[in-house]
């Protein structure tokens, strides 16, 4: 799972519109994660402030 | 439950266009926005152009220009600038976007839509005659009904893919940006300055947008995999290369995804239209898509206001906004997209060169989709430029 770094997050939404599984959502507390996410990185790679973060697993 | 004729998702231009038309037709328009304030915080450099504005059909209005500007300054990657100058008057104006976005909704609701901010569609499921929108406001929840939605949702495009219709946006296809509002910084304030070249912003520009004499949207937006650090480390790096910029204040931080490319070639689905950024109806050369929301809401909301008359909210019906939106927008995005495709695969030797063939009149023409042959003929001075040059024509 991706992990979200809260303090550097600025809420755009950019990165739920390239998650391929939909596992991202933007809520008025910022993005949370679901279970579909496959950790493919994708929307790691697109922050454009460096938020994300892949999990362990 | 409530029922309407058309649930608009989201209230940013798109939301706003497809509301104001959709109730100016007559239609009974509920618009949700999930922001407890429509258009804060802004994602956009808030450039607009006086030929969008006229072809959005809104009324100029002083309330929501910052600045006016007269023309633009293009700097190729080894500083050489070119200078655009609009001959017929200013060329448009730098807006504060909480205003503007707000200016729209009104218009919407003087039409006659009724817009909830601080409501969010939480989950949409298609029945047999229409559509269920769960919705959520300020803790409680209930629902609303109607054999048509439009998802004005913008980049997240969640709703249009809950719906089966898959707007996933390639990485390759969407500009990561980063975005400043500075004040006292030296800056020219009555152009925007454009910076191009793979060091700079790799696959994108920066630009700094004035919203006053000291005041400015310093931003960047580059695309991977070419850009080889986050959009944040660009924009602080162009920052630091200039003293006028080094020196001042940052009084806000934006980020967001540019759909500049990924045109869609169906937008529709059963009971569903797709509109604005959600559907990546953007200007694919400067990223612009304020005006393209809005336009693109604008033609969704006729089409649905013939989908009432026949009563008819099939997705065979409803094709007919694809064919309407590519004849009035898309065919001309689309060749602005190939003219990018081809200048973004030049090196900054290649930039530089070319831009000591290039006036200011010429970037005015091409930004017009104008002038591509021209274009194409300077790049074929250069044996090795040949096979892209065709590309332009
Ligand atoms: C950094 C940056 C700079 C830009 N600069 C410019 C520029 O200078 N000029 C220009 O023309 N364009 C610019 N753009 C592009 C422009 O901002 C967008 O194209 C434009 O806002 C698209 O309008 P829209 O209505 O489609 O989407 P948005 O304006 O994003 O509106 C969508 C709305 O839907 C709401 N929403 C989403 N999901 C839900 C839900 N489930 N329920 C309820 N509401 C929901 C969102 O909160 C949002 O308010 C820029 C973009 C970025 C990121
Ligand atoms: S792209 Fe980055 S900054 Fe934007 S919402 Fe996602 S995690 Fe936050
Ligand atoms: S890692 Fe992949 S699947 Fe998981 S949230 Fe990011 S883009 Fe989606």
């Amino acid at each position: 799972m991706i992990e979200v770094d809260r303090k550097k997050c600025l809420r755009c939404g950019g990165c739920v519109s390239v998650c391929p599984a939909t596992a991202l959502t933007l809520t008025e507390h910022g993005i949370t994660v679901n279970d579909n996410c496959n950790n493919c990185g994708i929307c790691v790679n697109f922050c454009p402030v460096e938020a994300l973060k892949r999990g362990e697993k | 439950m409530k029922e309407y004729d058309i649930i608009v998702i989201g209230c940013g231009p798109a939301g706003s266009g497809a509301a104001k038309t959709a109730a100016e037709r007559g239609l009974n328009v509920l618009v949700v926005e999930k922001r407890a304030e429509i258009g804060a915080p802004k994602r956009c450099g808030e450039g607009l152009s006086r030929s969008s504005l006229k072809r959005m059909g809104i009324e100029f209005d002083r309330k929501w220009v910052r600045r006016e500007i007269i023309g633009a300054s293009v700097y190729a990657p080894n500083g050489k600038m070119l200078r655009v100058d609009y001959k017929e008057g200013p060329e448009g104006w730098v807006i504060e976007r909480k205003v503007f976005d707000k200016y729209l909704a009104e218009k919407a609701a003087e039409a006659g839509a009724k817009i909830l901010a601080k409501t969010e569609a939480t989950e949409v499921k298609r029945t047999e005659n229409g559509i269920t929108v769960v919705l959520e406001s300020q803790g409680s929840k209930w629902k609303a009904k109607s054999p048509l939605i439009i998802a004005a949702d913008g980049v997240e495009s969640k709703i249009a893919r809950a719906l089966g219709l898959n707007t996933t946006l390639s990485l390759t296809d969407v500009a990561s940006s980063v975005q400043f509002e500075m004040t006292a910084i030296d800056i020219d304030p009555d152009r925007i300055e454009l910076y191009f070249g793979n060091e700079v912003a790799p696959s994108g520009y920066a630009w700094i947008f004035p919203k006053g004499e000291k005041t400015a949207n310093v931003g960047i937006g580059v695309r991977k995999p070419w850009a080889k650090k986050s959009a944040l480390l660009y924009l602080q790096d162009f920052i630091q290369s200039k003293p006028g910029l080094k020196k001042g204040s940052i009084l806000e931080v934006n980020s967001g995804g540019v759909p500049v490319g990924g045109l869609l070639e169906n937008m529709v689905a059963d009971n569903l239209i797709v509109v604005g950024d959600a559907a990546h109806q953007v200007n694919p050369i400067h990223g612009g898509g304020i005006s393209e929301g809005f336009i693109g809401g604008k033609l969704a909301a006729e089409i649905a206001s013939q989908a009432f008359e026949e009563r008819d909210f099939s997705s065979a019906f409803l094709e007919k906004y694809n064919k309407l939106w590519w004849e009035e927008r898309g065919k001309a995005l689309l060749k602005l997209l190939k003219l990018r495709e081809v200048v973004e695969r030049l090196s900054d030797e290649e930039l530089n060169w070319l831009a000591e063939y290039l006036k200011g009149e010429d970037l005015i023409d091409l930004a017009r989709s104008k002038g591509l042959k021209r274009l194409a003929k300077i790049l074929m001075k250069k044996p090795k430029l040949i096979k892209l040059a065709k590309k332009l024509l």
